[in-house]
Parts: C-alpha cells; sequence; structure tokens
C-alpha cells in the first residue's frame, strides 16, 4: 500500500513549520513520528497534498525540569519519554504510560506531540495530559497560546489545535510523590488498548479513560468521587457509569466496556492510594 | 492532484555505503530498499505496521520500514539484514545464535527478528528472558511459536563474539 502522492516540505524549525502550514493551509499536514499518519495515507484514509516534516526539528525534543512543572517537547519520541531520568522520578507516571505504547519500533518513532495532536480515544499518551492537568503549548502565525488539558481535546481525532498551529511543548504538573496507576486492557502485549485508565491521586487527582468514548477522556465523575474520598469501587462505578458514549467494536460491546471500565479504575485507585 | 509532486534528492548510507537518490515522497522505505536498492532481504509482511517483517536500524534504531518514507531517512544510516554480518561474511553472533538455537522455521520473519534482536543487544547486551520477548513485541512469527527465537537471541548473548564460520560454509545442523 502506498500513499496518495504529495509535495514534501522539510522544516528546519517550528517557525519554518508554521510559515508552511500558513502558507499551505487546509492542504497541509504536519508529519512527525508519522506513525497515526502514514498507516492511514497508506489506507488512503488521508491524502494531504503537502507534507510538512517536522521529524527533524531536533530542538523540539526535550525533558526538562522548570519549576513546578515538567517540560516534554513535542517532538520527543515515546522511546525518550519512556526512559527520561527526569520523567521517571518527577513524573513517573508519564515514563510508564509511554513504554506501553506499540511496541520497541513504534516508540523509537512515535512522538508525544504527534500522539496527543492525533486525539484517538484509543492512545495512552493523552490519558496522561488529562489525569495530570496538563498544558500544552501551540504555536501559530498569530502567536503562542497555552490550552489547558480539558479544553484540548475537541471530538474523534480532533483537537483545538488550529490548521495553522503547531504543538510545541507539553508542561506537566510534577507529581511530588502523589501515587498513580495506569491499566491497559489489551489482548496481545503490542495491542492498542480495549480500555485503559490512568489514575493520579494527591491533592489534584484525576481519572482518565482510554477508549471509552470518541475521544481521550477525564472522567469528571470518578474525578469527583476520588477528591471525595469514595472507595476504589465506587471510583470505578463512577468511571463506568459516567461514559456518556463507549464505542463498541469486535472486541468489546458497551456492556462489556463498561465493566473494563469499572473493574480497571477500582483497581488503577487501589494501586495508587498505596 | 495535477501536477506530479517533484522528486526529493537524498542521501543514505545503507550498510555503510552512501547512496544518492531522487525520490518519489512517497516512496516508502521498505520499498526503497527492496525496488531501488535490490536489497530483497527487507521482508514486507503485513504492511500495516504490525507483524515487524520490514524492521532495520535508523541511526542504531529498530524501526519499521513500511511506515517510515525514504525521504525521512535522508542523512540517516539505514542498516539492513544484508549489512549484518561480517566483511568477509562471517555471521554476527545474533545470526550465528538463529542457526544454532534454530531459530526459524519458514524464515519469513527472521530478517526482522534479527533486525530487532540486534538492537536490543546493541543497548542491553545481557537481557533476561522477558527482556527478549518484550523487546520482540514488534515481530510476529507465525512459524516458531517464540521460544526457539528467544534461545536464539539468549544464545546471542552469551556468545557476543559468535561463532566464526562463513557463509556456505559447512551447516551447523546437517
Ligand atoms: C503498530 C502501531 C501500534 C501502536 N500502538 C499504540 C498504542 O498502543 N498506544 C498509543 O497510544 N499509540 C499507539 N500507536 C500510535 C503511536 O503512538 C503514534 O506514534 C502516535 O499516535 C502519533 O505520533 P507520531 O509522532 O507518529 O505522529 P504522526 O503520525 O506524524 O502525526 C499524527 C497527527 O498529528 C499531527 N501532528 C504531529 N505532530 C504535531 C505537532 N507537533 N503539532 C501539531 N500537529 C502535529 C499530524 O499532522 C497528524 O495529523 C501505535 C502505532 C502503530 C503504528
Ligand atoms: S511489513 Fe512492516 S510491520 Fe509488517
Ligand atoms: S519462521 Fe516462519 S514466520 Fe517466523
Amino acid at each position: 500500500m502506498i500513499p496518495a502522492a504529495f509535495e514534501y516540505k522539510k522544516a528546519g524549525s517550528a517557525d519554518e513549520a508554521i510559515a508552511l502550514l500558513t502558507e499551505y493551509g487546509d492542504e497541509a499536514k504536519l508529519l512527525a513520528g508519522g506513525h497515526s499518519l502514514l498507516p492511514l495515507m497508506k489506507l488512503r484514509l488521508a491524502r494531504p497534498e503537502v507534507l510538512i516534516d517536522i521529524g527533524n526539528v531536533a530542538d523540539l525534543s526535550y525533558v526538562r525540569e522548570d519549576g513546578d512543572h515538567i517540560a516534554v517537547g513535542a517532538l520527543t519520541r515515546h522511546r525518550d519519554v519512556e526512559r527520561s531520568d527526569v520523567l521517571r522520578s518527577a513524573l513517573p507516571v508519564l515514563a510508564h504510560v509511554a513504554s506501553t505504547v506499540g511496541d520497541p519500533q513504534v516508540r523509537n518513532r512515535g512522538t508525544i506531540g504527534g500522539s496527543i495532536v492525533h486525539g484517538d480515544p484509543a492512545s495512552d499518551l493523552p490519558s496522561v495530559v488529562l489525569a495530570t492537568g496538563a498544558t500544552l503549548v501551540v504555536r501559530g502565525s498569530g502567536g503562542q497560546r497555552e490550552i489547558a488539558a480539558a479544553d484540548f481535546f475537541v471530538d474523534f481525532l480532533e483537537t483545538a489545535v488550529a490548521a495553522d498551529e503547531l504543538l510545541t511543548e507539553i508542561k506537566f504538573p510534577k507529581s511530588n510523590g502523589a501515587g498513580w496507576s495506569f491499566q491497559k486492557f489489551n489482548r496481545r502485549a503490542q495491542d492498542w488498548a480495549i480500555v485503559g485508565a490512568t489514575v493520579v491521586g494527591g491533592d489534584n487527582p484525576g481519572v482518565s479513560l482510554v477508549n471509552m468514548g470518541s475521544k481521550p477522556e477525564l472522567s469528571v465523575a470518578a474525578t469527583e468521587a476520588m477528591a471525595s474520598g469514595a472507595s476504589p469501587s465506587d471510583v470505578g462505578a463512577a468511571a463506568a457509569d459516567g461514559a456518556a458514549n463507549p464505542p463498541e467494536d469486535l472486541s468489546a460491546n458497551v456492556a462489556y466496556r463498561r465493566h473494563l471500565a469499572r473493574s480497571l479504575v477500582e483497581r488503577a485507585v487501589a494501586e495508587a492510594s498505596n | 492532484m495535477e501536477n506530479r509532486p517533484s522528486n526529493v534528492p537524498v542521501t543514505i548510507n545503507v550498510n555503510g555505503n552512501a547512496l544518492s537518490a531522487e525520490v518519489e515522497p512517497r516512496t516508502l522505505l521498505a520499498l526503497f530498499l527492496r525496488d531501488d536498492l535490490h536489497l530483497t532481504g527487507t521482508h514486507i509482511g503485513c504492511d500495516t505496521s504490525n507483524c515487524g517483517a520490514c524492521t532495520v536500524l535508523l541511526d542504531g534504531d529498530a524501526v519499521k520500514s513500511c511506515t517510515v518514507l525514504a525521504v525521512q531517512a535522508d542523512g540517516r544510516d539505514i542498516t539492513t539484514i544484508e549489512g549484518v554480518a561480517g566483511d568477509d561474511g562471517s555471521f554476527s553472533a545474533v545470526q550465528e545464535g538463529f542457526r544454532q538455537e534454530h531459530g526459524l522455521q519458514c524464515g519469513y520473519c527472521t530478517p526482522g527478528m534479527i533486525m530487532a534482536a540486534t538492537a536490543l543487544l546493541a543497548d542491553n547486551p545481557n537481557p533476561s528472558e522477558h527482556d527478549i520477548r518484550h523487546n520482540l513485541e514488534g515481530n510476529l512469527c507465525r512459524c516458531t511459536g517464540y521460544q526457539m527465537i528467544v534461545n536464539s537471541v539468549r544464545w546471542a548473548a552469551e556468545n557476543p563474539d559468535g561463532v566464526s564460520v562463513s557463509v556456505g560454509g559447512q551447516g551447523a545442523h546437517s
């Protein structure tokens, strides 16, 4: 399977990428690791006329401590997130979740920014963005703006990033030793989650779900239940009942998905509280 | 699109040889290697980034070449299965391990398995069985049931110098 023909432009910097996005508008797509976009293009489900390759913008690949948060460059590959010493100590949930994405070859190519902007409800990293209440930094021809996690994911494969904008950085609040857990239920090791759950404890708890709706979602009901000190099983029930629109596919129907969400969240809350 | 998109000049270092070419942007690295360079040891299995048969090393990292564009490899080092043996044809430790432990049956997955295992051992010279299984998650085998493959990689870890047997020499399992 070969993608439809496209014009290829290599951007050497974020500014160059923004200039190219402004020039080509809706016809263009950014190419980061290509591990969501290229499979879609091979199936001709996506046919951009211009690809703007940002894979070589090295100064958008970093993990650094910055006061009360950790700044992660959008072009940081899953493998570098997984192995970052800074993250392993200051935000271990992110390093761990990155280590469960796909398989080693996928993690060597895929970027955290690509995963987040792609906005797939079945993807793992957006659940950390939501559960930790991270802030997304985007830049476009009109300048830079920050978007709260809660406002970022709009609909299926749709985020608040505009067509002429680039996600440059994700600011994660430091976990300060708060408990956390990520539960991913799948059949084979390399697979996507049938259902997944990320739970962070501490003063600002968060419960988010993978593959339980049309977009990556924070479970507001479960997060509130957790904040009020509810038991793990009650938080699990709140997560399962609170999911408005679980998908149905070959792996699971709605009832089974709710069952998984309940069990995984219950398990995750118990683990995060230890 | 009415106008044919322009080809893009690339220079890719493949198995130690710097090659310059003009490629159509949509050319997949796997097809560039197979069709343009005739390096057909890199196999295409699923063509959907699942099976790992097309695994090559990009600057030393295992990647699925069916999901990388040739233009993305511009200026980079690519190692394919053809570049794994020594210049004199002697097997690498991983290749020898697959021979010693019979890590293949039909052989279709083998180039990808060897490339993934090569990347693993470069990073972690003494992997546990769990490490090996975890790091080969991206490679599917329809024949062996994986145990012989795990044994082969363990053999390579335990015999990092391999055994110096030239290609086409006496077979080990005659
Ligand atoms: C076999 C396989 C298994 C996988 N398994 C999992 C899994 O278990 N869990 C999981 O979460 N993911 C999984 N993935 C997806 C993987 O994590 C992707 O790498 C990731 O979703 C996309 O990142 P990318 O850098 O490859 O983005 P690309 O494919 O390059 O881009 C994706 C989209 O985001 C846009 N984009 C990329 N970067 C930016 C940016 N900085 N600013 C604005 N827009 C941008 C692109 O234009 C495109 O629309 C899997 C992928 C494969 C091929
Ligand atoms: S052919 Fe590339 S992963 Fe199967
Ligand atoms: S040996 Fe046949 S697929 Fe692995």
